[in-house]
């Protein structure tokens, strides 16, 4: 139960700075360690475990049926990395105390840093492939916050944006990848798919996973050619560059490649790849760093190539090799930390990074002199410093490995090659800054940092001379890492004298080539001038410019702000997979036959064809159009009485009318006739749409009609008493077996009339004075006979509305036709009496009503939950109440009751508010009830 | 006897629907076109109750009642639309 703490105080982490920050740096600092060095506490503590060989595991059930546990491990490889990242991390986080200047955001700096901690501790702990996804994503994102930290930067944001798409890309890669993997494997488990090593190879899907693993791990650990985001990373604070771009994140790639290496690596394809991206990263980096002159640039190219130094090792693959990637990335983290760490000191106490402005400051930072000077030695790989000694290895191994065939010295060439450049950069880097005369000024007066603040440099410095001189010190984590990686233990003693052999002169040859070739360094730079500067900053936002002026013009294609083009767009759609659906059919007409056609039926249907007609013939004219579209709907809802439909009827009658008096209420701020606008083309778009989407949904309804059709309809038949209590199941539907979709429609309803309520806030539209034939209004506001027959209808209006609700179970009816009988009959007396004389009635909000109706329905629904039974399961039950007799309750009807007042709420909403509008009680955020 | 009667009453009130629509169609005035409007919402409610006496069912009726009281506030909103323009004030 020890596993879940480490990353679980790392996200403690990520809080307290936020909490401390009011008391003071110093206190925040302490604070933000204190969890870091606890979860460092527990990850020792596990030691004697993994010694006596045991592997802690910790399992948690997340998402089961993605195979997403939250389970982590703690074997050697986990172990090297924890402490790796959680060591360097508190070293970050004293020297972060001093680097950053006291006005910025210390606090969201630590949050940041934790944040990230978190994610690394995730990856490298993780024993679920998809847990490990989640968590190298969240390593984009913090590095993203972490490198665009200085925000007001533009070098700044577009260096996090960068690397935020590379990565992120990366990381979408590796996802696929890992579900490709995890199917190969059977699991996603890692114990699983480290076992699965013969399934995995033997499978046909493996060269696609292995590039698309691999892709996230180059993107991660920038190799090329995909190296280009880390240098422009380098405006992210020094720490950030010497926490995440050196010693963790840009090694989560490597980590990866060594963690996933028992599963997927052993093929010819990983060989080549691995090995030569790694080497042609090697090379290029190393030769980059030797050509930049801003300090951090420099540092950002040498890891770059020492990165591929550790790749071409894992690429390699043999025991031994993963054993030096391993120590090299032990050394590598330990000198690079120090160096970025070094680097900032320079850049903080002489205000700059650039080689040119500085020189000589080993007389005014002796002890930064000697530390760099040791750490930089490291990097080179002198002897006696933990670098030579895994350098050593590599060259070693290069050349030992039979990879290329006959070419296979090209492998220990190309590696000297890339150990001259280190050894030749290394110099530059420590003679530059500190031997070489300036030749121009520092922006300050350079002069020692604070004595905490060069602590972890001292450190780590220690540290590379410690490992240089007794490498035995070593043997024991590396023995458990090497032994997570291989599955087996490995018998190996490292040492700093091997006897005469080929690494040693590999070495010799390096350093002695190395400093030559710093000595003819100037010509160098000749040379590399003549090639034209190519900024990968340029090139990125280039085409990232190219790719949203592409999308942008894609989208306004689409999506043109045009109503019309929306709607041609859909019912293109429409047409489209209507057309295939019918094509698919043997012929039109089913089996069933055709049913007489009477003369009520003829006369209906010219009715209502010539009702659409005339509505599309007058469109102009809006109000004459108007009234065409009321006797289409006038025949449909005949249509549906007489086809035995009457709950439809009742629904498109009421419906009808509400429209009705909403076109009234918003034609009054329109004009009354439509412009001509459309063009020729347009329209013969538009008529052969229309006509033919008439055309398929025409034949649609002739094949469903003539054919016996046995969906679910026989289900909710069956089952609407039995099951639901009703014998109307059109309602049973609506508010049980489908309940659940009525209660998001009624929700959709009641926002879609609080959104309307909100719009209307404050509007002031232009009210005309006559119609349109240029005639004044008619003085008579209220006419009387109106007046007198409004308040007679009222009441039975309200009466027919509580009849159409209670009946609605068994017989035609509902909550929501009540609702909107409710709403119309209310809606006539604001039209009969005006705003004024209702409001003075009716005292009340319908924002209240319409939420209160949502709220109904939606705790009948919870309610089942009392009786442990799903959302919304109903209930029913006969009870006898004197003097009325037998009757029949139903929670259905508790829910119909929500339905219904959401109904009233929001149709008044819309309705009365929009009636309002002309009035002194238009909504407005003064009047407050 | 009762079928005859139905017959000549659906034949008349049909006749009387095609009058309606010619009328909403022809116009001449908006208040023309309104009355028959109206007129077509009457003659549907006595088309939905001689269905129910065809059809042997009062399954249909509250299509009638529903009619009869909601058409009316159709046309009493258009109404107030013409007279006044601003139909809640």
């Amino acid at each position: 139960m020890i596993l879940p703490w480490i990353p679980l105080l790392a996200l403690l982490g990520v809080v307290v700075p936020l909490l401390t920050r009011q008391r003071g740096r110093r206190f925040c600092s302490l604070a933000t360690a204190a969890p870091a060095i606890l979860a460092l506490l527990l990850v020792f503590s596990q030691v004697p475990a993994l010694l006596a060989g045991d592997l802690p595991r910790f399992q948690l059930a997340w998402v089961p049926q993605l195979g997403l546990d939250l389970a982590f491990r703690l074997d050697g490889l986990s172990l090297l990395f924890v402490s790796l990242i959680l060591g360097i991390g508190l070293l970050i986080l004293l020297y972060a105390h001093y680097y950053l200047e006291a006005h910025e955001p210390f606090a969201r700096f630590y949050s940041f840093l934790m944040l990230f901690m978190l994610s690394m501790v995730g990856i490298v702990m993780a024993d679920n492939l998809l847990l490990l996804w989640l968590f190298w994503e969240l390593t984009s994102l913090s590095s993203f916050l972490l490198i665009g930290f200085w925000s007001h930067w533009t070098d700044a944001r577009k260096g996090a944006r960068m690397a935020l798409t590379v990565t992120g890309a990366g990381g979408l890669a590796l996802l696929a990848g890992l579900l490709l993997l995890g199917d190969m494997a059977g699991s996603f488990d890692l114990g699983v798919v480290l076992e699965s090593r013969e399934a995995i190879l033997a499978d046909p899907r493996y060269p696609l996973m292995l590039v698309l693993v691999l892709l996230g791990a180059f993107t991660k650990s920038a190799q090329f050619p995909f190296h280009f985001w880390l240098p422009h990373a380098m405006a992210a604070p020094t720490p950030v560059s010497a926490y995440l771009h050196s010693a963790t994140m840009v090694k989560a790639g490597i980590f990866l490649m060594a963690r996933l290496h028992p599963a997927i690596a052993g093929s010819e394809a990983w060989e080549l790849i691995v090995t030569l991206t790694g080497m042609a990263t090697l090379l290029y980096g190393a030769w980059f760093a030797l050509l930049k002159t801003d300090l951090k640039a420099i540092l950002a190219f040498s890891t770059v190539s020492h990165l591929g130094l550790i790749t071409v090792l894992l690429g390699i693959g043999s025991p031994l090799a993963i054993l030096a990637a391993l120590f090299h990335i032990l050394n590598h983290a330990t000198f690079k930390a120090a160096l970025f760490m070094s680097a900032g000191i320079i850049d903080h106490e002489t205000g700059t990074r650039e080689l040119g402005r500085l020189g000589g400051l080993r007389r005014a930072m002796p002890v930064t002199a000697l530390l760099t000077s040791l750490t930089a030695a490291a990097m080179a790989g002198v002897p006696l410093f933990n670098g030579f000694l895994s350098k050593e290895m590599f060259f070693a191994e290069a050349a030992a490995s039979p990879l290329l065939g006959g070419l296979s010295w090209l492998l220990p060439v190309l590696a000297t090659l890339g150990g001259i450049l280190s050894v030749a950069y290394s110099l530059r880097l420590v003679h530059a800054v500190f031997f070489k005369p300036a030749r121009k000024a520092p922006p300050k007066s350079p002069h020692e940092p604070p004595r905490l603040m060069r602590a972890p440099v001292e450190l780590l410095a220690a540290l590379c001379v410690l490992v240089g001189l007794l490498p035995v010190i070593a043997e024991v984590p590396l023995g458990l890492a090497v032994e997570a990686v291989l599955l087996t233990p490995l018998e190996f003693h490292l040492a700093i004298w091997h006897g005469l052999n080929l690494p040693l002169l590999m070495s010799v040859i390096a350093l002695i080539a190395g400093v030559l070739l710093y000595a003819l360094h100037a010509h160098l730079r000749q040379f590399g001038r003549q090639f034209s500067p190519m900024d990968a900053r340029l090139i990125f936002e280039g085409a990232v410019q190219r790719l949203m002026t592409w999308s942008e013009r894609l989208t306004v294609r689409l999506e043109n702000g045009s109503l019309q083009r929306y709607m041609s767009w859909l019912l293109g759609a429409a047409l489209l997979l209507g057309a295939i659906g019918l094509l698919q059919l043997p012929s039109l007409a089913g089996a069933r036959p055709t049913q007489e056609a009477d003369g009520i039926l003829l006369l209906g249907a010219a009715l209502m064809i010539f009702g659409a007609l005339g509505t599309v013939a007058t469109h102009r004219y809006r109000l004459i159009s108007l009234l065409m579209l009321s006797v289409v709907g006038l025949v449909v809802s005949l249509t549906f009485a007489r086809f035995s439909a009457p709950d439809l009827a009742l629904t498109q009658l009421s419906v009808e009318v509400v429209t009705m008096i909403l076109l009234m209420l918003a034609l009054f701020f329109l004009p009354q006739k439509t412009p001509r606008e459309s063009s020729a083309g347009r329209n013969i778009r538009d008529l052969g749409l229309a006509a033919s989407l008439g055309m398929v949904v025409a034949s649609l309804n002739y094949a469903v009609l003539t054919r016996d059709n046995h969906g679910i309809s026989d289900f909710f038949i069956a089952n609407s008493v039995p099951g639901g209590g009703g014998h109307n199941v059109v309602n049973v539907i609506l508010v049980d077996f489908r309940g659940f979709d009525t209660l998001g429609e009624i929700t959709v309803l009641a926002l879609a009339g609080l959104a309307i309520f909100k719009l209307l806030n404050r509007l002031r539209l232009f009210m005309p004075h006559s119609d349109g034939e240029g005639r004044v209004w008619s003085p008579d506001r209220y006419p009387l006979i109106l007046t007198s027959v409004s308040q007679a209808l009222l009441p039975l209006a309200l009466l027919v509305s509580a009849f159409i609700f209670l009946r609605g179970h068994n017989l035609p009816g509902g909550g929501f036709i009540a609702g909107l009988i409710t709403a119309v009959a209310l809606i006539l007396v604001y039209m009969a009496r005006g705003v004024e004389w209702t409001q003075q009635r009716l005292d009340f909000q319908y924002q209240p009503v319409a939420i209160a109706g949502v709220a109904i329905a939606t705790l009948t629904g919870l309610g089942s939950w009392l009786f442990g039974r799903p959302f919304l399961t109903s209930a029913f039950g006969h009870f006898h109440i004197p003097a009325i007799g037998d009757i029949e309750l139903a929670t259905a009807m508790l829910f119909d009751l929500g339905v219904y007042l959401a109904v009233v709420g929001a149709t008044l909403m819309i309705l009365a508010n929009l009636g309002k509008l002309t009035t002194p009680h238009r909504p407005s955020k003064e009047e407050k009830h | 006897m009762l079928d005859t009667a139905l017959w000549i009453s659906l034949t008349l009130v049909l006749a009387a629907l095609a009058l309606n629509v010619y009328r909403l169609t022809v116009g001449p005035d908006m208040p023309d076109r309104l009355l028959a409007l109206d007129t077509m919402y009457v003659n549907s409610i006595a088309l939905i109750v001689l269905l129910g006496l065809w059809l042997n069912t009062k399954t249909y009726f509250e299509a009638a009642l529903l009619i009869a009281m909601l058409g009316f506030i159709s046309t009493v909103a258009v109404c107030k639309y013409l007279l006044r323009g601003d139909i809640i004030e």
